[in-house]
């Protein structure tokens, strides 16, 4: 049974107490991986790792719900359920059907970037995943139809039921990108569409959408776990290799700008028992040079007992049931939100002037570096957490590789972790948090007054 | 990791299987799939048992993959012992063990689980409470020092409890905007029953949560909180004999305790399936919760269950979720699980469904309900138990999923080789075997059909179906006034 040498080397070298030095003691482990390219253009990323025997394949297409068309929000989603219906030589049920047989558990998911699909399974069945993937790459359109697309149609409807208009407060997300963002920048819907949208997706949709976006040439295929790299390498040059390379896919480098000129209020009255608020900032694209620095902000903000407004709204005045902040990197462009739910009784106003308070004390007085310790040991740790599984080390090599061209990067990516200053924290949250903002109050049905406005507002 | 293996005695490990890649080089045909090899030899960890003087168990596997340690400090009580009109005691008491201790502040403990990077988390169910430890093994001291400072010191606040207590009543509030959440406080409720633990919400109810006092928390806590209640989980990359001197130093002196004895009342006898209908004006889906008093985990039956109810609805190719969604369309996912506990936990056929859709959805869950009781096709029994054997290996890859396995061994009692046998045991499931169960433990004409959904639209075409009487039920699952 082989073992990465490093790792061994890890877990011998930081038996260690904890000081003020913890946050040295664990270095963020590489993950040794050899990538190559088809003809046809599929990026190929292999990591062995035998511990288990099991295997995962993921492979990422270059395709998410920012390269949709107007009128057709939710079609890569939706695209992404299709994919799942059967191809040319595997009949409609059969592909969840073959792995379930074999053990395996499969998924897919959808963003604003991307779509991936994956398998995880003993390894014995490797080559069933590498078939049903390909056969999907490559043919998926001959058995392709209309009651196909109808089906999963309805499915993904039900998702967004599930997972937005029958959620408590599940609208916010798509009111808050549709004022953050201009019309014709690709974030300014919400991955899962509109029911209106999904209604018009055709046949010819999915057929073109198929002809543009899935070619081996806009595809990763990252496999990780328990196998021989030289059996795998002809068994996907067997699979994938003669599946031809598509149109080359041109995608958006850049992205509209986003002008919020002063600060914009909405409300929207939901089947809830107490009012929301949302605050949204526009910020900057993942992996970018402050990107780092506006999560770890986010976390001394909102995200843990002692964090500012966590231990003012919640802990000590307990006018607030929960609040939290992230920043939200993506390709293109990113955004900073902070969301807090009052108490029952309390009014937004109230909570809304501590919020201000506290984020101007960021901005004057900076954070402390016991704050800055905690959010960047927290970020350590959540490294290691990350590589615990074949799946996760697929999906880490996988989105550093289409993120920053590089699968090699987690070190780099905790490094960047590591360097961010009090001093960045301070800058970002003034830079960024001293920008106009959104702000959306959901509030329950017919209680529009309690909305906050740039006035204070609420009754 | 040594988990699976090379190095074990039972296990072999092969890879993909030789011939059928030469053949496939040879003659590639793309329209059939792939001859696969034999699936890897499983064998399971190899679980070091330990108990010391006061009663604490132990359970340590090495797993040396990552500098990653998980504990689970499981206590075997919970939900079913809080006292009448007190529903809620054990659930409350996880939640503040995090809120001080005799020598650590509530926002204290918060600094120092952020500090070390780790996470700690108390969680409680019908008959267990578990404190679990996440930690990299370079703050392995600290950590395991202020997990036990926190499992077995735990103060409880007044002020802290106030603050929970505030917490927890908008939580109860916050429930009645989420019809799914209404439906899985209602079906036991219903099946069960207040006169069962397992009727009574774990998170308590508006009336208990606000009866109760620091004096019941700590009450319930030095009952049920002894070593001899308890097992140690302990997986990761650690030195066990290491690790089990720490302990020692750490839980030693935990004092042994009597323990109450547990006595479940019998549950009501179901009735003829009935349609409780609850309202939810506006939903766009209709919660389904439907089904029965199941069965306890020591039932003789549990292998022919799993396998019954993967086939019924304990996998995506499941016939609910086939029929349901990837036939008709109507919900994004449909399934159904057996809950065992030490008694009899409820068995729950589940979906949210289309509210214009919730009569036809009805309609075909009663089909498939009926229709498991007949004979099963051998082609869907073999990849049912495929399924459930070949992806064992999966389900111990981490170390937080290995803690999570070993948590039933420690509850039930069961064997410490159970997993090693396991593939055999659901190999000796037969055809008869599940059509057996399935008529003995599913029962169509005696089911509780719990629905939270917008009434006004789905109402008469549930009456219309005529599957069963509709009796209108509030948020709680009671009889309305």
């Amino acid at each position: 049974m082989k073992k990465n040498p490093l790792l061994v080397a890890l877990c011998y070298l930081i038996i260690g107490t904890l000081g003020a030095a913890c946050a040295d003691a664990q270095a963020t482990p590489r993950i040794q991986f050899e990538k190559y390219r088809l003809p046809n253009g599929l990026e190929v990323i292999l990591h062995e790792d035998h511990s288990t025997p099991i295997v995962a394949v993921d492979t990422w297409y270059h395709v998410g719900s920012g390269d949709e068309q107007v009128g057709r929000t939710g079609f890569a989603h939706l695209f992404e359920h299709i994919m799942f219906m059967g191809s040319q030589n595997v009949p409609v049920g059969a592909f969840d059907q073959m792995l379930e047989a074999a053990g395996a558990n499969n998924n897919g998911s959808t963003t604003e970037d991307r779509t991936n699909y994956y398998e995880t399974l003993p390894s014995n069945a490797l080559q069933l995943a590498l078939w049903l993937d390909a056969d999907r790459m490559g043919f998926l359109l001959p058995t392709m139809d209309l009651p196909k697309v109808n089906l999963q149609r309805d499915v993904v409807k039900n998702e967004r039921r599930q997972r937005v208009d029958n959620v408590p407060y599940g609208r916010a997300d798509e009111i808050i990108l549709a004022a953050l963002y201009p019309k014709t920048h690709p974030y300014s819907w919400p991955v899962i569409g509109s029911m209106s949208d999904l209604s018009a997706a055709s046949l010819a949709d999915v057929q073109n959408f198929f002809k543009t976006y899935y070619a081996p040439n806009n595809a990763t295929l990252t496999i990780a776990g328990d196998f021989d790299p030289s059996t795998v390498k002809k068994l996907v040059a067997l699979y994938f290799g003669s599946i031809p390379r598509g149109p080359e896919v041109k995608r958006r480098l850049t992205v509209p700008a986003v002008a919020i000129p002063r600060d914009t209020f909405l409300v929207l009255e939901d089947k809830v028992q107490l009012p929301r608020l949302f605050y949204t900032w526009h910020s900057v694209k993942g992996f970018s040079k402050d990107d780092a620095a506006l999560d770890i902000l986010a976390q001394i903000i909102a995200n843990d007992k002692n964090s500012r407004l966590y231990k003012k709204l919640v802990y000590d005045l307990q006018i607030a049931q929960n609040v939290s902040a992230g920043q939200d990197g993506s390709r293109l462009d990113g955004k900073f939100q902070i969301d807090v739910s009052p108490k029952p009784g309390q009014k937004v106003a109230d909570i809304d002037r501590i919020v201000q308070t506290e984020i101007a004390g960021v901005i004057s007085g900076g954070v402390t570096q016991r704050e800055l310790q905690r959010a960047q040991n927290l970020y350590k740790a959540s490294f290691l957490n990350r590589l615990a599984s074949v799946l996760g080390k697929a999906e880490v090599l996988n989105s550093y590789n289409y993120f920053v061209g590089n699968p090699d990067y987690v070190q780099q990516d905790a490094a960047r972790y590591e360097r961010v200053t009090a001093a960045d924290v301070q800058r970002v949250a003034k830079t960024y948090l001293g920008r106009p903002k959104i702000v959306l109050t959901v509030v329950p049905e017919g209680k529009k007054d309690m909305m906050l406005t740039a006035s204070g507002g609420d009754r | 990791m040594k988990v699976f293996g090379a190095t074990s005695t039972l296990g072999v490990l092969i890879l993909l299987a030789v011939q059928s890649i030469a053949s496939a080089q040879g003659t590639f045909d793309r329209t059939k799939p792939p001859e696969l090899g034999p699936p890897p030899r499983v064998s399971l960890p190899p679980i070091l048992t330990r108990q010391l003087p006061n009663g604490l168990k132990l359970m340590i596997v090495e797993q040396h993959e990552l500098p990653l340690a998980d504990f689970v400090l499981l206590v075997g009580s919970g939900g079913t012992v809080d006292p009448a009109g007190k529903t809620g005691v054990a659930n409350l008491t996880s939640s503040m063990l995090r809120e001080g201790t005799t020598t650590r502040k509530s926002l204290d403990i918060a600094d120092q689980v952020a500090f070390l990077g780790i996470n700690l988390s108390p969680t409680s169910s019908w008959e267990s409470s578990t404190l679990s430890l996440h930690t990299p093994t370079a703050q392995l001291d600290s950590a395991l020092a202020l997990f036990a400072d926190v499992a077995l010191h735990p103060s409880f606040p007044a002020n802290e409890f106030e603050r929970i207590r505030k917490t927890r009543l908008t939580e109860l509030l916050q429930l009645r905007d989420q019809g799914p959440a209404i439906a899985n406080i209602a079906f036991p409720a219903i099946i069960y029953g207040s006169g069962h633990p397992y009727g009574l919400p774990l998170i308590g109810s508006e009336g208990s949560v606000k009866s109760l006092t620091t004096a019941d928390l700590l009450s319930y806590y030095q009952t049920n909180f002894r070593p001899n209640n308890a097992t140690l989980i302990v997986v990761g990359d650690v030195n066990p004999a290491q690790v089990e001197q720490k302990i020692n130093t750490l839980f030693g002196n935990w004092e042994r305790g009597d323990l109450p004895q547990l006595n479940y009342s019998e549950p009501p006898k179901s009735g003829t399936t009935t349609i409780y209908l609850i309202d939810k004006p506006g939903a766009a889906q209709s919660s389904f919760r439907i089904g029965s008093v199941g069965v306890p985990r020591s039932t003789r039956d549990y292998f022919a269950l799993t396998v019954m109810n993967t086939i019924l609805g304990g996998s995506f190719t499941s016939r609910l979720n086939q029929n349901l969604r990837e036939a008709r369309g109507y919900t994004y996912g449909a399934g159904s699980r057996f809950d065992m506990r030490r008694a009899a936990g409820p068995f729950t056929a589940s979906a949210e469904i289309v509210s214009a859709k919730t009569d036809s959805a009805l309609l075909e869950f009663m089909k498939e309900l009926n229709g498991i009781r007949q004979s099963v096709p051998p082609d869907e029994l073999s990849r049912a138990k495929r399924y459930l054997q070949l992806q064992l290996p999966g389900n111990f890859e981490t170390t937080q999923q290995i803690a999570g396995a070993l948590v039933p061994v420690a509850l039930y009692g069961l064997p410490l080789d159970y997993y090693n046998n396991y593939v055999q045991n659901i190999e000796g499931v037969t055809q008869a075997d599940v059509a057996r169960v399935a008529q003995q433990y599913i029962s169509p004409g005696s089911l509780a059909v719990v629905i939270v959904g917008d009434r006004k639209t789905i109402e008469q075409g549930l009456k219309a179906i005529n599957v069963g009487a509709i009796a209108i039920r509030d948020i709680a699952g009671q009889p309305i006034q």
